[in-house]
């Protein structure tokens, strides 16, 4: 929900970065304030990973230029475990297995150090048992689900519903979602989008990056960018999402043969 | 150090100690005295020898041994956090010496007993087994086990008997400078089912040396799972060799964890004597500084229609080595055999060290067989996730060792150990807030 003189989250003033000698991010610039759904949407290699992974802090990725203020801290500063403490968030395209660590196990580890480093109180085991599997209800999460590897041998629904379920546990300020709708069946969708909404709230926000429409019916976005490039070249409400997904991306290129910002 | 020198080390080591007395079974004395002879006459390994060329003995050979004093009392033994309570049958041998105080034998369709009583009760099988599947005509070490051979483990499933619960057996050491020889014979008879929890336990920092020998018998249809945990001392040498046959349409499955001992070298000899047969070999070492833990596995599709799986992990802290020779034999008769085999390192510190080496021999034509062997630090993706979670590089880096190490442990299909040894994970790993 847009609201004027909504606290700032995020400000983002021409990003430039690259991977491996390339530039990928060409000047980016993006607000987004407490309360707000934005969308990023754009063709194939457009630079929506990317700029997500750039701003939770991914090494592979170099900040040539540009700044970022997040909560007001000078984000590029902090490395990406304190960006996470901070309160943001990346929902992984392609969440990460990691064999031989029981999900449970990650899950409490990553939420008693983000409690920790927000001064609040750390939970034993049996107390986030009870605490977690509340926080999997919504997601309809099979219990058997804590007792197994991080994300190994997971269904592509199951790893998209145990990102959500660490936005749940972690309240991020401000989350980026990079394709969680992608490879959902519509059932699945639903009960991620219904995770999503039931976290967001006034003092925190969401920028869903996804290639689809159909996402934005059950998370309702207040802005959609469309990125070209490594930049962004349009920003519009949710009608331009409407309008990407009966005209494809083509003519937004042409339109935007000027620079957006 | 020369051949001489080593000779001189095994007649002194020979001559210190005099064999157990003899036995009222004529076979016994027979073996236990052609095993001496032959120990005499063979030269113990050295790093000039192929199959020992990464693990030098030396410092085993400039031991002096004294023999065993009388054993401490049970109840003063700092075995609780070792013993299994799934296991309702165990044995415990404490310096060698058999404690009944402290075991739980069995003598029906399973038979949990000492290889001194089975000699009385069992002794067809015995002479039909002992000493036919680790042969100590090439082998110094498994020659002196023999010729040493007072008593040891017997485990004997009846065909078709299903033993629910682990069988643990228990070889704890409390003396330094001792030398210690156990012992194992398990057999499982036709389409029976065995779990055995094999423990090597030091109760002392000290030097000491431990050199053991089992054999294993998987009958027909049968199905043997052998966990195997190597907990010596900082200062003791481990030395052991496992021999085991499987028989048709049987299946073994072994999983080992070297955490112990100063030096400690395990050599798992596999042979697929009938067709069949299923075969799956896991093994895990954590290494710590000072520490060398070598592992060689032998695995001998004989005969036809054969699978075996092994994934060997090695965690190796700075100043440790680890080695493991994976050797995989495929005879001209075995087509149809399925093998894969992985090793999969990891060194965490500069100065840790590894060789690994997958040996594969194979001469049947219709064979699936693949191997790999990786060194490695850890996946940038996996470490990136984790930080963007909260987690420090430190904490990433100390949750993704334990991960490596707990994929092994959490094979074991005893809860308790698999409790236990994650708990050591976690210590090797330094983790934090992860009880």
């Amino acid at each position: 929900m847009i609201r004027r003189g909504a606290k700032v989250l995020l400000d983002i003033r021409n990003l430039r970065a690259r991977v491996a000698g390339v530039e990928l991010l060409k000047g980016i610039d993006l607000t987004v304030r407490a309360g707000e759904v934005h969308a990023i949407m754009g063709p194939n290699g457009s630079g929506k990973s990317t700029f997500a992974k750039v701003l939770v802090g991914h090494s592979a990725y170099q900040v040539t230029s540009g700044e970022a203020l997040f909560d007001g801290a000078n984000l590029f500063a902090l490395p990406a475990e304190e960006r996470a403490r901070r309160g943001l968030f990346l929902g992984f395209q392609y969440p990460v297995e990691i064999p031989g660590v029981a999900n449970a196990q990650f899950l409490r580890l990553a939420y008693n150090t983000v409690q920790s480093a927000r001064g609040r109180e750390e939970l034993d085991p049996i107390e986030f048992d009870d605490f977690v599997r509340e926080k999997m209800k919504p997601l309809a999460i099979d219990p058997s689900f804590l007792g197994r590897s991080v994300n190994e041998g997971f269904s592509g629904g199951e790893k998209k519903r145990n990102e959500i379920l660490q936005m749940a546990l972690l309240e991020p300020q401000l989350a980026f979602l990079d394709e969680t709708d992608s490879g959902l069946d519509i059932d699945t969708l639903r009960v991620v989008a219904n995770g999503v909404n039931e976290l967001l709230t006034a003092d925190n926000a969401v920028v869903l990056v996804t290639h689809y429409q159909r996402l934005l019916n059950y998370i309702v976005p207040d802005y959609v960018h469309v990125m070209d490039s490594g930049r962004i070249v349009k920003t519009g409400d949710r009608a331009l999402a409407l309008e990407l997904e009966r005209r494809g991306y083509d003519w937004v290129g042409t339109a935007a043969a000027a620079p957006a910002s | 150090m020369s051949a001489i020198a080593t000779n001189r080390w095994l007649e002194s080591l020979l001559a210190a100690h005099s064999v157990a007395p003899p036995r009222p079974h004529a076979w016994v004395n027979q073996m236990r005295a052609a095993a001496l002879e032959r120990a005499h006459s063979l030269t113990l390994p050295t790093a000039r020898e192929e199959d020992w060329r990464f693990t030098d003995l030396s410092p085993l050979y400039q031991l002096a041994f004294k023999p065993v004093t009388s054993a401490s009392s049970p109840a003063g033994l700092a075995l609780e956090p070792v013993i299994a309570p799934e296991a309702q049958r165990r044995l415990v041998f404490v310096d060698g010496q058999f404690v009944p105080a402290l075991s739980a034998p069995a003598a029906d369709g399973l038979v949990v007993t000492t290889l001194a009583a089975g000699l009385d009760t069992h002794g067809e099988l015995l002479r039909a087994q002992l000493a036919q599947h680790a042969s100590f005509q090439d082998d110094a070490f498994r020659a002196i086990n023999t010729a040493y051979l007072a008593d040891g483990a017997l485990v004997i499933a009846r065909s078709n008997a299903a033993a629910a619960a682990p069988v643990q057996l228990i070889f704890a050491t409390t003396q330094a400078e001792v030398a210690i020889h156990p012992r194992c014979l398990i057999v499982a008879e036709q389409g029976a089912e065995l779990t055995v929890l094999e423990d090597h336990v030091g109760l002392h920092a000290g030097p000491y040396g431990v050199n053991a020998v089992a054999e294993i018998v998987v009958g027909a249809n049968a199905r043997v799972r052998h966990i195997r945990r190597q907990q010596e001392g900082s200062g003791a040498f481990h030395i052991a060799t496992c021999a085991v046959r499987v028989e048709r349409d049987a299946s073994y499955e072994s999983i080992s964890i070297a955490l112990g001992a100063r030096i400690s070298r395990y050599n798992l000899n596999v042979r697929q004597a009938q067709e069949g047969v299923r075969l799956r070999l896991d093994g895990l070492a954590l290494v710590a500084k000072r520490q060398l833990a070598d592992t060689h596995s032998f695995i001998d599709h004989a005969v036809a229609h054969g699978a075996s799986r092994q994934l060997h992990k090695c965690v190796v802290a700075g100043g440790g080595h680890a080695v493991f020779n994976g050797r995989i034999l495929v005879r001209a008769g075995a087509q149809r055999t399925d093998s894969a085999q992985e090793s999969r390192n990891l060194l965490l510190a500069p100065g840790a060290h590894v060789d690994t080496k997958p040996q594969l021999e194979i001469f049947a034509d219709d064979v699936k067989c693949s191997h790999g062997a990786a060194v490695g630090q850890f996946e940038e993706e996996q470490l990136f996730y984790l930080r963007s979670r909260g987690l420090s590089e430190g904490a990433a880096r100390a949750l993704l060792t334990y991960g490596f190490a707990a994929e092994i442990v959490d094979r074991i299909p005893i809860a308790s150990v698999v409790t236990a040894l994650r708990r050591k994970a976690l210590e090797q790993t330094h983790g934090e807030g992860l009880a």
